[in-house]
């Protein structure tokens, strides 16, 4: 029997009153690249943690790769690699030595072939033997993900890893997590980069206050949730038949949604029979920020905090 | 099990990084107790008879060193990680409470001996007490240094601060350490103060301790020994179940 990478069923947490996840069910399969995405106190971090076992369930099960978080932890945690959100570091030592505690953390010895591999993936090979409170926070970022993968976990987590990082330290990052992705291995991302997300991620979940909103393929969540959007700048007046596809229209220039490529060839065959000639053009690909605003809502503290993701 | 052993070293790698402050100072600070006090009360007391009052200290202040020592390790080294935040390596690795347990206290356990053999090889300079019951000596040294580096565990895991820990040692280790014997027999305190003594599982550490070198003692060194391991078998009980259910480690 296949299991899946991580299978969360009906998980519930809350701190005080605060209900942090609400019922969250949510099952992701092996190799997947997976997103999960929402604002701040969404009840993204809370979800990684229940998994990693930084926090305990309420209520609910969690398993990854059939074993239960916390019936089965010793199992769970050898086959899941986190990279935590909060750049912490142990000041007593040395990259090498950080590498080599976390290695037995996990009851493994002689893992310097594979720490040195690691190290050269993120860069870190000069730095081996530099003391970690020594390291800038982008280096410091790169030995947090290293120490995730010291056991080489199929499973891996990366709770909002990119945060305040430099842009070639983000690609070289991403390099290295989609050939660890194509070399089988599952990851689980939460990000408040929208693009990063849109870009790696085959499916994404949203949640919003505890519960999940959204769930389906990047491809899926883009077209049906927005779908395409063709701007026209025309010689005379809309045919009457295209105006329920109207968003918006100014003097001369509309804005139609279209349900897909192909509806596109259908306004354009309207456009003709009616005689209207087109004086402009363009196409709008929809993008996870519309999806993500319709779905947390437009509400005027909603759009102030989408623009600072 | 070898993750239990990985951490243990990562704890005894980290009093060795730090070693100056971690083992000698502590070792000098006895010492300079040991100048003083000596020097300014050896006059005036002789507590148990034909024992100099500076070989009577020496057994005090190892004991107190092991003691102090065993507390500071685990609980400073908690609070730490708790602090930074790099506690979470640990938590995220396959470690049971019990390895996790045995890890700390067993480092703890570790330096607080070693501190403790470090006073008591620096004070053969200056008196050589004798060791009548060696076995007793190393009996209540283990298990005073269990005790401490389990309430240590409790302490780190307990506070949230710095100066909650500090508090914990200021208000609570140092004064029942100060009034344990170290620097006298409690036969010479006035009676209320004597029976407030026997209240202080530290005096029951120090006498049986110290019954070891003289073969003397202000009570039965048995009694000390069933006080003590039950002390500690509390505090261990304690420990574990706060680990256990992830007291203020996993919320």
């Amino acid at each position: 029997m296949i299991h899946p990478a991580i299978e969360v069923h009906q998980a519930r947490k809350h701190y005080g009153a605060i209900k942090a996840l609400d019922g969250v069910s949510l099952r992701i399969e092996q190799g997947e690249f997976f997103g999960l995405l929402g604002p701040n106190g969404a009840g993204k971090t809370t979800l990684i943690n229940l998994l990693a076992g930084l926090a305990l369930p309420d209520g609910g099960r969690l398993s990854v790769l059939g074993h239960d978080v916390v019936k089965e932890y010793r199992a769970s945690r050898r086959l899941l690699g986190m990279v935590p959100q909060e750049l912490v570091f142990d000041p007593f030592f040395t990259v090498r030595e950080t590498l080599r505690l976390q290695s037995g953390f996990f009851g493994l010895r002689h893992n310097d072939a594979w720490i040195d591999e690691v190290m050269h993936h993120l860069d870190l090979t000069a730095k081996a033997n530099t003391n970690m409170r020594r390291l800038s926070g982008g280096m410091k970022r790169r030995v947090l993900v290293a120490q995730a993968l010291v056991h080489k976990p199929p499973v891996i987590v990366l709770d909002e890893p990119t945060a305040g990082v430099d842009v070639e330290l983000r690609q070289s990052l991403w390099r290295f997590i989609q050939q660890l992705n194509r070399d089988g291995h599952t990851v689980l991302l939460t990000t408040h980069y929208l693009e990063e997300a849109e870009a790696l991620c085959t499916r994404i979940a949203m949640l919003k206050c505890g519960q999940i909103v959204a769930l389906d393929s990047t491809q899926n969540l883009l077209a049906n949730l927005t779908g395409y959007r063709v701007w026209l700048k025309l010689a005379g007046s809309l045919p009457d038949t295209l105006l329920k596809q109207v968003v918006k229209q100014t003097e001369g220039s509309h804005l139609l949604t279209l349900s897909s490529y192909h509806a596109l060839e259908l306004v354009l065959a309207e456009l003709r029979v009616a005689g209207v000639a087109i004086q402009e053009m363009s196409l709008q690909q929809p993008d996870l920020e519309e999806v993500f605003l319709s779905l947390v809502g437009r509400t005027s503290s909603g759009v102030k905090h989408a623009k600072l993701l | 099990m070898p993750s239990f052993y990985s951490l243990l070293h990562k704890e005894m790698f980290r009093v060795w990084k730090v070693g100056f402050q971690t083992l000698l100072a502590p070792v000098l600070t006895a010492l300079l107790y040991l100048l003083i006090f000596s020097h300014v009360l050896s006059q005036h007391i002789e507590v148990y008879p034909g024992v100099h009052y500076t070989a009577f200290l020496v057994p005090g202040l190892a004991m107190m060193s092991v003691l102090q020592n065993a507390f500071a390790n685990s609980s400073s080294s908690l609070i730490q990680s708790k602090i930074t935040g790099n506690i979470v390596f640990v938590l995220l690795a396959p470690i049971a409470y019990w390895e996790f347990f045995a890890a700390y206290v067993l480092a703890s356990m570790l330096r607080g001996l070693v501190v403790g053999v470090g006073v008591y090889m620096a004070a053969l300079w200056f008196v050589q007490p004798p060791l009548q019951f060696p076995m007793w000596i190393i009996l209540f040294a283990v298990l005073g240094s269990a005790m401490l580096s389990s309430l240590g565990v409790v302490a780190g895991l307990w506070a949230e601060k710095f100066d909650q820990l500090a508090g914990f040692q200021n208000f609570i280790i140092m004064p029942l350490t100060f009034l344990s014997g170290i620097f006298y027999s409690i036969h010479s305190l006035p009676p209320f103060w004597q029976m407030l003594s026997r209240f202080n599982p530290f005096f029951y550490m120090i006498d049986g301790f110290r019954y070891g070198f003289f073969g003397v003692s202000d009570i039965s060194p048995w009694t000390s020994l069933m006080i003590v391991s039950g002390c500690m078998l509390g505090i261990t009980l304690l420990s574990l179940r706060l680990l256990k259910s992830g007291y203020k480690l996993r919320h």
